[in-house]
């Protein structure tokens, strides 16, 4: 019985470290070509670690693109979007918790819907609403679009958290003389803390990530984001700039990663808090 | 682990609501207390950002009564970004009531993005792009017709066969002025090695040779060709050129029909029997772009790959010290040297309100001393004739002189003008062609697909 559970817990590490190489591969290869020279590329017999390793990517990839630029823009626009995503869905999420009628789940399942739409199909449509708001090339225009784009599933997610929080703390802040907005900031909000943290930061790397909307609606470099930048080390037939292109690219993964770093125990209990029913 | 979390998330919560609802006017106070420091940074917060966000938006144009182009280039590789970025400048410093921005572009998106441009009313109003890439454009009246401001110098230098590539329905809606061959580009140390005669432009290989002599360099784990074809269909109609292969032929009502006649079958058969039959060519890289099989080439792997002419770049940076390469014609047929080309193009929107101007500055970035910057700048060709002349692309260093050799036999790409076409390329063609090289299906079930299958999609686009 002992050696059975030994044997399976060994076999459940196995698969765990198995996956972690999985996950971990495409990141560490990439972190190897940005440090090997252009030659090296080239290498039929490639090797994890670079035989002569240079940083003349990086400086190339920064005298090629304003990636510095781009990477404030890019941070621009994903905190501000995934902070008015937040702040607009919170209460929203209390609304659709605590009152479960009709237009609860009339709006739940337009947030179901709204996850079905491609991009292609909004996209002119968006284009030319912002047009008319004077918010092409501008990134208010953007954040504008990635708070709408991140907030049907930044609600979903929030109305889960609001309803693992027993009704009841709300109930004694009522019998207090606290009313409905005060019960939500003061009692309610506290408590989803790590299911705001892990939203924002859903949010924050939709933004982050996102392609399409910003090659779309900005035009000028130096507001272009960092996704779109890094799109410019691939030229015809697919040709990319490799050693400069994966420079860039780990460049653009260390926000994402500091900012996982530090708010990764808020992110784990907010994950399951979701998920543990009252 | 879940009972923990409640009990830290129930006593965190416990103090903080103790705390607070003491007394109405001792929570009043004590909360007023607490969030004013945290208020005014939010607000500082808010305020910093909101001012930053002003600073980024857009900008206007045609003020002071001066006029600004937007020219969205494609340049992406730096020596090219650099000559166009010059360019501009020059102008710029010359013409003071003309400005043009510099608006970058990217090759691996434009089609969508210059899509929601044109439609929102929003695109630049010069715009650089690739001819097989106009056709949507043009017949959808977002480009302009050029027929009426493009300049007598250089409707005369750029030759009727270039102009071919930009031409839907009588009309011109672009200025083609790069283009690049597809050629071989050898291990020239293996090939002297193996004494086979080395094909020039007046005297290339043909079709059968290239097979023979292929088969003649493999063996060992070694290949005498590796084919780059996971875009399969551009490169096997435009080397078909060669050998007299249309596969869409238009008729006297003007819809096109697809036909796969012998003429068509030598090029995919040669590669095909390379593969399977001869061992010559290498399966592994049927899949692969022209970057992923470089390494095999370095490596000692392929004596031959047929590339863009531009690839030259990355040979250059990527090739081990003492590498030796050398450029090669691609394979002659019975129409010679001839294969198709879909050169990059300079348009302009239908909706720019200076058409004039626009066309102003691109007659000045096409004067033939600039078009040889911009060639060099992306290893390719110019298709202006005064350009081609210039001494710089007729040198032998990077073998800029064997594609330049090239230049004449280049034409129209044989389906760019297809309304379908891109259809038909992703949804019969190209799975078509991978099967059929790979050995999976045969040649009357290749032409079977490419025919039947191609006729119904090309007639739902020629009703």
């Amino acid at each position: 019985m002992m050696r059975t559970k030994k044997s399976a817990r060994a076999a459940q590490y196995v698969a765990l470290a198995a996956y972690l190489v999985f996950l971990a591969f495409p990141f560490a290869w990439l972190i190897s070509t940005a440090f090997k020279p252009t030659k090296e590329l080239g290498s039929l017999h490639p090797t994890w670690i670079p035989k002569d390793p240079t940083l003349d990517n990086f400086r190339q990839a920064f005298e090629e693109q304003p990636l510095l630029q781009a990477m404030t823009n890019s941070l621009l626009v994903a905190v501000s979007a995934a902070l008015v995503a937040v702040v607009i869905a919170t209460p929203m999420a209390f609304v659709m918790a605590r009152h479960r009628n009709r237009l609860a789940k009339a709006a739940t399942g337009w947030v179901v819907i709204s996850q079905a739409f491609p991009f292609v199909l909004i996209i002119i449509p968006l284009f030319l609403i912002l047009k008319n708001l004077h918010l092409i090339n501008s990134l208010p225009g953007l954040i504008m679009v990635y708070v709408v784009w991140a907030l049907p599933f930044a609600l979903w997610m929030l109305v889960g958290y609001v309803r693992a929080v027993p009704p009841e703390l709300e109930e004694a802040a009522s019998v207090d003389g606290a009313g409905k907005i005060r019960t939500l900031v003061s009692v309610t909000a506290p408590l989803l803390a790590p299911g705001i943290v892990a939203t924002a930061m859903f949010a924050f790397i939709t933004a982050w990530n996102e392609f399409f909307f910003a090659l779309v609606l900005l035009k000028t470099p130096e507001k272009q984001t960092l996704p779109v930048i890094l799109n410019r080390f691939i030229g015809t037939e697919g040709v990319a700039d490799l050693g400069p292109l994966a420079a860039a690219a780990f460049l653009a993964t260390i926000p994402s990663l500091v900012i996982f770093a530090l708010i990764q125990k808020r992110i784990t209990g907010g994950m399951l808090a979701g998920a543990v029913k009252h | 682990m879940g009972a923990r979390l409640r009990t830290r998330t129930g006593t965190r919560i416990g103090t903080r609501t103790g705390t607070r609802t003491g007394t109405r006017t001792g929570t009043r106070i004590g909360t007023r207390t607490r969030t004013r420091p945290r208020a005014r940074l939010l607000a500082a917060a808010a305020t910093a950002l909101g001012l930053l966000l002003t600073g980024c938006s857009g900008g206007s144009e045609d003020t002071d009564g001066r006029i600004t182009l937007q020219f969205q280039s494609l340049a992406w590789q730096k020596e090219s970004v650099d000559a166009n970025k010059e360019l501009v400048k020059e102008w710029n410093a010359a013409h003071p009531d003309v400005q043009v921005k510099y608006v970058q572009g990217s090759w691996d998106s434009v089609h969508d993005q210059l899509l929601t441009s044109f439609e929102g009313g929003e695109a630049p109003d010069i715009i650089h792009d690739a001819s097989d890439d106009l056709a949507d454009f043009a017949y959808g009246g977002y480009l302009a017709d050029l027929r009426k401001l493009l300049p007598e110098r250089m409707k005369s230098d750029i030759p009727q066969r270039s102009w071919d590539t930009a031409t839907f329905d009588k009309g011109v809606y672009g200025v083609p002025f790069l283009q690049e061959p597809r050629v071989l580009i050898a291990n020239a140390k293996w090939l002297k090695k193996s004494g086979v005669r080395i094909p020039t432009a007046e005297k290339p290989w043909t079709w059968p040779e290239f097979r023979k002599i292929t088969k003649e360099l493999s063996g060992d784990g070694k290949y005498g060709v590796a084919w780059p074809l996971k875009e399969p269909v551009s490169a096997t109609l435009n080397l078909s050129l060669s050998t007299g292969g249309q596969v869409f032929h238009r008729g006297a009502d003007g819809k096109v029909k697809i036909r796969f006649d012998a003429a068509d079958q030598v090029v995919p058969g040669t590669v095909r029997a390379q593969v399977n039959s001869d061992r010559s060519a290498s399966s592994s890289t049927l899949g692969m772009g022209g970057s992923d099989t470089l390494p095999g080439f370095f490596g000692g792997k392929y004596a031959m790959v047929p590339l863009g002419f531009s690839y030259r770049q990355q040979i250059v940076q990527q090739a081990p010290d003492g590498f030796d390469w050398q450029v090669l014609p691609a394979p002659a047929g019975a129409e010679g040297l001839t294969q198709g080309v879909s050169p990059q193009t300079l348009s302009i929107a239908e909706d720019s309100p200076h058409k004039k101007e626009a066309m102003e500055f691109i007659d000045f970035l096409l004067q033939p001393e600039n078009t040889v910057r911009l060639a060099q700048g992306d290893w390719m060709l110019p298709t202006g004739t005064e350009a081609l002349k210039d001494p710089a692309l007729h040198t032998d260093k990077n073998d800029w002189a064997t594609g330049t050799a090239l230049a004449a036999h280049l034409r129209s790409a044989p389906a760019q003008s297809v309304r379908g076409y891109p259809e038909w390329k992703d949804k019969v063609a190209t799975p078509a062609l991978q099967e059929y090289y790979s050995g999976a299906i045969d040649a009357a079930e290749l032409r079977k697909r490419l025919v039947e299958d191609g006729n119904l999609v090309l007639a739902r686009y020629q009703r």
